[in-house]
């Protein structure tokens, strides 16, 4: 006679990092995707590309990097805190990760009302009477970034939930692959902004 | 229902009580086999959609001039046949359904690494049909670009083509997860005992199919994400007047859709591979070729996509490389082909419906794949691009092919799946008519579209009336065979002769197994010793 | 096959130390494009990328410690990518 509550014993936190290392490569393979465009475009517009790029403000991504970098070394503190059974403190770690992303976010904010309210913008008059490298430049510049801040709404939500977990002790110093999960994926995101921020921003 | 197979002390799957009843026991339900039946179930009705689709479009081309239908309608007939027969019936197919049902069984294990991800996967695939199916009743018109979606025209068509896009979006999502879980399954939940040379060989090819699912899905995904960008913010990626190239949209599209036609056919050959050695009585002929040969068509598939651009504005250097590259991917596959025949070399054979599909496989699957080579030549391609051979050669290869290969899956694990058997005689029958119907319906192509007629025209001129004919004709005693296949399946789940749990002597774990497997599959997990195939 | 989790635990101080690193780099890339290099400027910028994603790669998500399969892995799709740009280019380069 089977015992049915077997199967929901299965507990494999080395197959499940596995799943998500491949959700990451497939990750990878969207924004590859939007690279792929972008490389392509750049060899062909490489005028127009080094042009528009200057219209972008250095500091502010700068800025965006340095925050998405210190997210990154927080979140992974946090899993080496409920290694050490530092409930309290991972919680604020991770506290300190989702504000983080917040101020990211509001950054983006500005950076896109700001380049919005000066017209430039997918389908604009200013941008139909750019040059098509730049029409393509900002068309990407919208996308990939756009398409970046999906993830890190997502990547909130994810730490978010944890962080529940966490605080209901269903996340423990035994227990506690979700957390490595969601950082595995924080980190994701943090290495997708380490590519965009120089191919938008420092190719002046 | 079904009536109750086994004894209640441990009910078969089809008959087990859970939480929920009735059919919230199903939808609800994350056991891999009732996953599996419910995409089963699901491509069933899709499939007959898609069926009837293309046999209107058949029915069309029986005249010159317009017979049932005008272009607009002819050209939403194909996109929609292409999307549903693509998306929703050959690239999920095997995976989905056997892959589901009985990986997990043949590698000796309980179920899938993630079984809720499992069911959302099928929840994703209902959702992700239901949107792209709407396309057809809202808007401007059902979309007319056909399943490939080239810009411009598919960002420029009135038709309405988001929720098509949106839909195949979706559908990537289906895909990718069911990768990541059969991936991680083969991974960590083998017997103990069996290393992977000892794994059997379908599983194998749903290892490399998994990955293609997995790192090539992405890639669609973000461009049809582009395709609506375009759409709806006029982007610029595809459009000459804003610097796009809609050549990129092709090389995009088709860096996923090329990988995808293996996605289609590997699950098929592993099918071919199970199928072989249990009816020849002998064990597979070189199981480490064909376990190489999965993965290199695996890898190489990557890199032939342009050879469905021959004749867009590619440069010479990238015509080349893809041309010798995609014969170059053709000699794995043909390695497979010689391996299967000889296993029946000196074999015993059992020559039952599963084997003669497998070997109405071989006959197609050459047609077809032989066919592919004459299009991955440079001078041919410019000559018979976008003509009737091409829609002869991938209807060959993939009907052919991935079709065939399921009908084959069906019939030789129906025993294991519902208990009982299929009337024998009722099935070869339909094969036979199946097979003359399919025959006739494809071949003729071969020759309009070497005589030049176009494809995706509901028109053409008089002299390739003939051979247009005979084809309709074929697709209509084709249709009277696939009705009589599925009714005998259909009916044979209620009404036919209870099975045995091995009635074709296989030698691979399913057939250790209840006919049909109680909910864990296993009392106790085996230990593995042999390898697979073991024939004395 | 261990259900289990692996004890190793890095120090608060190497995420410290590997986040100084990083923030190094992100200066000097942007130092660096401040110059003209001309063509390589794309090249300066993605070398310091590539470096700078190896480093998390290592330590924030832990490949140095795990199985040597994920870092294989992730190799093999880098790999990947880079050769259909490659041979996407095959095209754009030649027309």
């Amino acid at each position: 006679m089977t015992n049915h509550s077997l199967i929901d014993e299965h507990r494999d936190d080395e197959g499940s990092k596995t799943g998500m290392w491949i959700f990451i490569f497939t990750e990878l393979l969207l924004f590859g995707g939007l690279f792929i465009v972008y490389s392509v475009y750049r060899y062909l517009n490489p005028m127009a590309f080094h042009l528009a790029a200057e219209e972008l403000d250095v500091f502010l991504g700068t800025a965006n990097t340095v925050i998405l970098l210190v997210s990154s070394m927080t979140i992974a503190m946090a899993i080496t805190s409920i290694q050490l059974k530092r409930k309290g403190l991972a919680l604020i770690l991770m506290g300190v990760t989702v504000l983080l992303a917040i101020i990211f976010m509001v950054n983006k904010y500005f950076e896109w009302t700001g380049k919005i309210s000066h017209g430039i913008f997918p389908g604009s008059e200013i941008l139909h009477q750019s040059s098509q490298g730049e029409i393509l430049f900002f068309g990407l510049y919208y996308a990939m970034t756009g398409l970046h801040a999906l993830h890190i709404i997502v990547g909130v939500g994810f730490i978010g939930y944890v962080m529940w977990l966490v605080k209901i002790d269903d996340v423990k110093h035994d227990d506690y692959v979700i957390l490595e999960n969601s950082a595995l994926y924080w980190h994701l995101v943090d290495l997708i902004w380490i590519f965009l921020f120089p191919l938008f921003y420092l190719i002046t | 229902m079904i009536e109750t197979l086994t004894q209640d002390s441990n009910p078969s799957f089809l008959d087990y009580k859970g939480r929920f009843k009735g059919l919230m026991g199903w939808i609800f339900s994350t056991d891999h086999k009732r996953i599996g039946l419910l995409y089963l179930y699901s491509m069933l009705v899709f499939f007959s959609i898609a069926a009837i689709l293309g046999l209107m479009m058949k029915l069309e081309l029986m005249a010159p001039g317009k017979t049932i239908m005008g272009a607009q309608t002819y050209n939403s007939f194909f996109t929609l046949h292409g999307i549903t027969m693509i998306f929703l019936i050959v690239v999920p197919g095997l995976p989905a359904v056997f892959g589901n049902f009985f990986l997990p069984i043949m590698i000796g294990a309980k179920d899938v690494a993630f079984p809720k991800l499992n069911l959302l996967s099928w929840w994703i695939y209902i959702v992700g049909a239901f949107i792209a199916l709407s396309a057809q009743f809202f808007g401007d018109g059902p979309p007319d670009t056909g399943w490939t979606f080239y810009a411009p025209y598919s960002f420029r068509t009135g038709t309405n083509m988001l929720p098509a896009v949106t839909g195949a979006f979706v559908l990537g999502f289906s895909s990718i997860v069911t990768g990541i879980n059969f991936i991680v399954t083969m991974h960590r939940m083998r017997a103990p005992g069996m290393n992977w040379m000892k794994m059997p060989l379908f599983p194998w090819a749903l290892y490399g199919t998994s990955w293609i699912q997995v790192l090539a899905t992405p890639i669609v995904g973000v461009t049809l994400l582009m395709v609506v960008l375009e759409r709806t913010l006029q982007i610029g990626f595809f459009d000459p007047a804003l610097g796009g190239d809609p050549i990129l949209y092709q090389h995009l599209f088709w860096i996923y859709s090329h990988p995808a036609v293996y996605i289609m056919i590997l699950p098929a050959m592993g099918v071919i591979s199970e199928i072989i050695p249990t009816f020849a009585r002998k064990t597979i002929f070189g199981y480490t070729a064909i376990v190489v040969s999965t993965l290199a068509i695996a890898f190489v598939g990557y890199f032939v996509w342009g050879h469905h651009m021959f004749t867009s504005g590619m440069s010479g250097v990238a015509l080349y490389t893809f041309s010798i590259l995609t014969f170059l991917v053709a000699i794995p596959s043909a390695i497979k082909i010689f391996n299967w025949v000889a296993t029946l070399h000196k074999a015993s054979i059992n020559l039952q419906t599963p084997f003669m599909w497998a070997l109405c496989f071989l006959f197609v699957f050459m047609i077809g794949g032989l066919s592919g080579m004459v299009l991955g030549a440079l001078s041919a391609n410019v000559h018979l691009h976008d003509t009737a051979f091409v829609v002869a050669h991938f209807h060959y290869i993939v009907f052919g092919g991935t079709g065939f290969a399921f009908f084959g899956a069906v019939h030789y694990w129906y025993p294991k799946m519902f208990g009982r058997m299929y009337d024998k005689s009722w099935a070869n029958i339909g094969l036979a008519i199946f097979f003359t119907g399919f025959n006739a319906l494809y071949l003729p192509m071969f020759f309009l579209g070497m005589t030049g007629m176009p494809r995706r025209y509901y028109d053409y001129v008089e002299k390739f009336h003939g051979p247009n004919i005979i084809s309709s004709l074929g697709a209509m005693f084709m249709i009277v065979g696939l009705i009589i296949i599925i009714t005998n399946l259909v009916r044979s789940a209620r009404h036919g002769v209870i099975a045995e749990k091995d009635p074709w002597k296989g030698k691979t774990l399913e057939w250790t197994v209840d006919s049909p497997p109680s909910l864990e599959n296993f009392d106790e997990i085996p230990v593995v010793t042999d390898h697979p195939y073991k024939y004395d | 096959m261990d259900n289990g989790q692996h004890t190793h635990i890095v120090k608060y101080s190497t995420f410290v130390w590997i986040l100084i690193i990083l923030l190094v780099l992100t200066f000097s890339s942007v130092a660096i494009t401040q110059l003209d290099l001309g063509v390589y400027t794309v090249t300066g910028a993605l070398l310091f990328a590539s470096i700078k994603s190896v480093i998390v790669l290592m330590y924030f998500m832990h490949l140095k410690f795990d199985k040597k399969f994920y870092a294989i892995m992730m190799a093999g799709i880098v790999l990947l990518l880079t050769s259909v740009i490659i041979v996407t280019f095959l095209d754009y380069l030649y027309r």
